[in-house]
């Protein structure tokens, strides 16, 4: 089945990336837009049939690798 | 571990074995095997996808970007094979140094507190900066002198150290930044640190000091030749502690 995982830094981390673009679409006229925050999506197809085991397993690599827990927070989702 | 080390050191003579660890994407190996060959040091080719350290008595993660830095800068090599042997290499009080990626993999691996945000100015930056020494008390900074000013290259866009303001206040109480950022002159300044490193880190040492990690780069500062000898003694600390 296809998993996505959403990794984003955490509130309190400073974006630098993400300020960059939102003073690009600041001066494009997009004033309007106050905050861009900026993360990583992975789609993972996963062999597995119950949701809740591989939403655990998942999760388990999220923790162990596929994002920081001092700088990041994770999301697993079933689109 | 000990008769392992032996045997394989006889033959050798009596210089200390130093492991530099080569990752896929490594790309100042050469430069930290020769730096240690011109301390004094034997240096050993370890490649990452092994399981044991050749018997070394030290350890140096290099620099470049393993694994194309993809996921995040480190990540990837702190799970390579050879890195299980590092850890308990480290864990028994033996001697590690990391620079720059080799930095960002002792943070991943959580040898070290912290982790690598993006450069505050998102650039790749690589230039000479000051360093301001503030530990000499442990065997691989014994050829440093607390106060003393080293200037050294960085070259990395991940080097903007982060961590919780209570895990910042822990690592100042107990002492556990090694370098920072500073003015040619020693003071600390925001345009004197290049990246945003939180407290101007630019190095740090673990709780039993065995541990080292440093973003700027001692291994390319060992002959004048090569525009500065201020990295020698750092990397002599190394060689020495091994």
């Amino acid at each position: 089945m296809q998993v996505e995982v959403r990794v984003k830094l955490k509130q309190q981390v400073l974006d630098p990336q993400g300020e960059a673009i939102r003073r690009v679409l600041s001066g494009l006229g997009y004033a309007e837009v106050e905050q861009v925050r900026v993360g990583k999506l992975m789609l993972l197809e996963v062999a597995g049939k119950e949701e809740k085991a591989v939403r655990a397993r998942v999760e388990e690599a999220c923790r162990e690798v596929l994002s920081n827990p001092i700088i990041e927070e994770f999301e697993v989702r079933f689109p | 571990m000990t008769k392992r080390g032996s045997a394989l050191s006889r033959g050798s003579g009596s210089r200390p074995r130093v492991a530099v660890v080569i990752f896929p994407g490594s790309n100042c190996d050469r430069d930290a095997l020769a730096a240690v060959e011109a301390v004094g040091g034997e240096p050993v080719p370890v490649w990452h996808a092994g399981r044991d350290l050749a018997g070394c008595g030290a350890v140096i993660l290099p620099g470049g970007f393993s694994y194309g830095d993809y996921l995040r800068a480190g990540a990837m090599a702190a799970h390579s094979p050879v890195m299980a042997a590092v850890r308990r290499h480290a864990e028994d009080g033996k001697p590690v140094l990391g620079i720059c990626n080799g930095f960002q993999m002792l943070l991943e691996m959580g040898l070290l507190p912290g982790a690598m945000l993006m450069n505050r100015t998102l650039r790749f930056i690589c230039r000479e900066v000051h360093l301001r020494v503030e530990r000499d008390d442990l065997p691989l900074l014994a050829h440093l002198r607390r106060g003393q000013v080293l200037r050294l290259p960085v070259a990395h866009k991940e080097g903007n150290w982060f961590a919780s303001p209570d895990v910042v206040r822990k690592l100042e109480d107990e002492g556990a930044v090694a370098l920072r950022y500073c003015t040619p002159s020693g003071e600390l300044a925001a345009a004197a640190n290049p990246n945003g490193a939180l407290n101007a880190i630019a190095g740090l040492v673990n709780a039993a000091g065995n541990v080292l990690g440093m973003m700027p780069h001692p291994e390319r500062r060992v002959r004048s030749l090569l525009g500065g000898e201020d990295g020698a003694a750092i990397v002599r600390g190394v060689v020495e502690a091994a």
